[in-house]
């Protein structure tokens, strides 16, 4: 499964939204309907599944569903 | 350190103010659901002191239970540990107050650890006891901490409760007690979870009452990603000094702040949601106080049975953390 996939379903499950929603463009709190403890939590799960540390400061860029995809693909071909 | 004895938890108390503050009140007081609490907090509704009431009032019921239930008077007492971080006044301590209470004649003093405080004072106690100093010492939770919130602040004012737990520690000869403990913290993320003013950093003013500085401020998804990430690490760290597992965990009483740090904390850490005692639906985050009443509460109605493994783990302002592990 690649990145996007995962990521997808990583925010299906922890938002309850339907995956169709989760598109590029979909913004965790305006769109998928995410409070500021859920994006925590998305953060943290995407920590746990890919094995890589998102500092704050980077966590708070992350608005899209595809900046996350982004940012976990970038993060994870450094290693 | 192999002392001849282990440090136990020997009798247990609670007091619960008799006020209930629901959300459909706070409703009324702030824009905010009672849908919108439980389903973010898992909070339907928490306990407020009476006008009356400061810190060691409440403390007074909960510890003159313990003692009873310990077998003990307050004559037997060598110690008095009051954690708390919305004591009766700045000085003298809320334990001191306490003391003359319950008419007791030993050394008393209150130590500030914010909601880790009873874990913290239940270490300190447990050295204590295995250091053959002392043989009773007298460990209070015990808060009026909706004191110190701002009821115009909808994201902090939902969260908080007032209470007091007590528990009596003693020498234990049979091998049940305390197993093992941690304590951490980390001053650089003070910022995190706060009162500002009312010490010496910021002395008490008119415009430092006009700003609400003497309000609880609190980062809540800061706090969330630390707490849950702090808390599945002192579990586990007071596990292995006992060689033991998660899956050894018979209840495990975490600091009652909010149903989703305790849900996320569970799913680190792999532990079934029925081992997890959770209370938090009754009384909101009472900082110091929770772990204590949440443990009262399961010895209480039979969660916690004798010979039972039971982890205490808590996180606070500080920030600080800690964990014990106890042989029931």
């Amino acid at each position: 499964m690649g990145v996007a996939e995962k990521i997808t379903e990583i925010i299906v499950e922890q938002l309850g939204v339907k995956p169709e929603e989760v598109v590029p463009e979909a913004s965790f709190v305006d769109d998928l309907g995410a409070d500021s403890l859920d994006t925590v939590e998305l953060v943290m799960a995407f920590e746990e599944e890919f094995g890589a540390e998102i500092p704050d400061e980077d966590a708070e860029k992350l608005q899209t569903v595809g900046d996350a995809i982004k940012y976990v693909e970038e993060k994870t071909s450094q290693k | 350190m192999t002392a001849p004895y282990r440090a136990a938890i020997t009798g247990l108390g609670a007091y619960l103010p008799e006020r209930i503050l629901t959300n459909a009140e706070i409703e009324k007081i702030v824009d905010t659901t009672d849908e919108w609490i439980r389903t973010r907090t898992g909070i339907r509704e928490r306990r407020v002191a009476a006008p009356e009431q400061a810190t060691s009032d409440l403390a007074l019921p909960a510890a003159q239970e313990a003692i009873k239930n310990a077998g003990l008077t307050p004559q037997d007492l060598d110690l008095i540990i009051v954690a708390t971080t919305s004591p009766d006044m700045i000085f003298p301590s809320a334990s001191c107050y306490l003391q003359a209470k319950l008419g007791a004649t030993c050394g008393a003093f209150d130590l500030a650890a914010a909601c880790s405080g009873f874990a913290y004072a239940l270490s300190v106690a447990e050295g204590f006891i295995k250091s053959g100093i002392y043989k009773h010492v007298l460990v209070v939770g015990a808060e009026t901490i909706t004191r110190f919130i701002d009821w115009k602040d909808r994201g902090t004012c939902v969260l908080f409760g007032d209470g007091a737990g007590a528990a009596v520690i003693s020498r234990s000869m049979d091998g049940h007690g305390i197993l093992a403990s941690y304590l951490g913290a980390d001053g650089n993320q003070s910022e995190i979870l706060q009162i500002p003013a009312g010490g010496s950093r910021i002395p008490p003013s008119a415009d430092s009452v006009a700003s609400g500085q003497h309000y609880i401020r609190m980062a809540g998804p800061e706090l969330f990603k630390i707490a849950v990430k702090t808390m599945d690490q002192a579990v586990r760290k007071v596990l292995a000094q006992e060689n033991l597992q998660v899956s050894d965990i018979n209840c495990l009483i975490p600091h009652q702040a909010n149903n989703r740090i305790l849900q996320a904390v569970a799913d680190r850490l792999e532990i079934p949601a029925e081992k997890v005692f959770i209370n938090v639906d009754r009384y909101g985050n009472m900082s110091s106080a929770s772990t204590v009443v949440a443990l009262y509460e399961a010895v209480k109605t039979g969660v916690v049975k004798k010979g039972d493994y039971v982890v205490l783990v808590a996180f606070g302002g500080g920030l600080t953390w800690g964990a014990s592990l106890i042989k029931w």
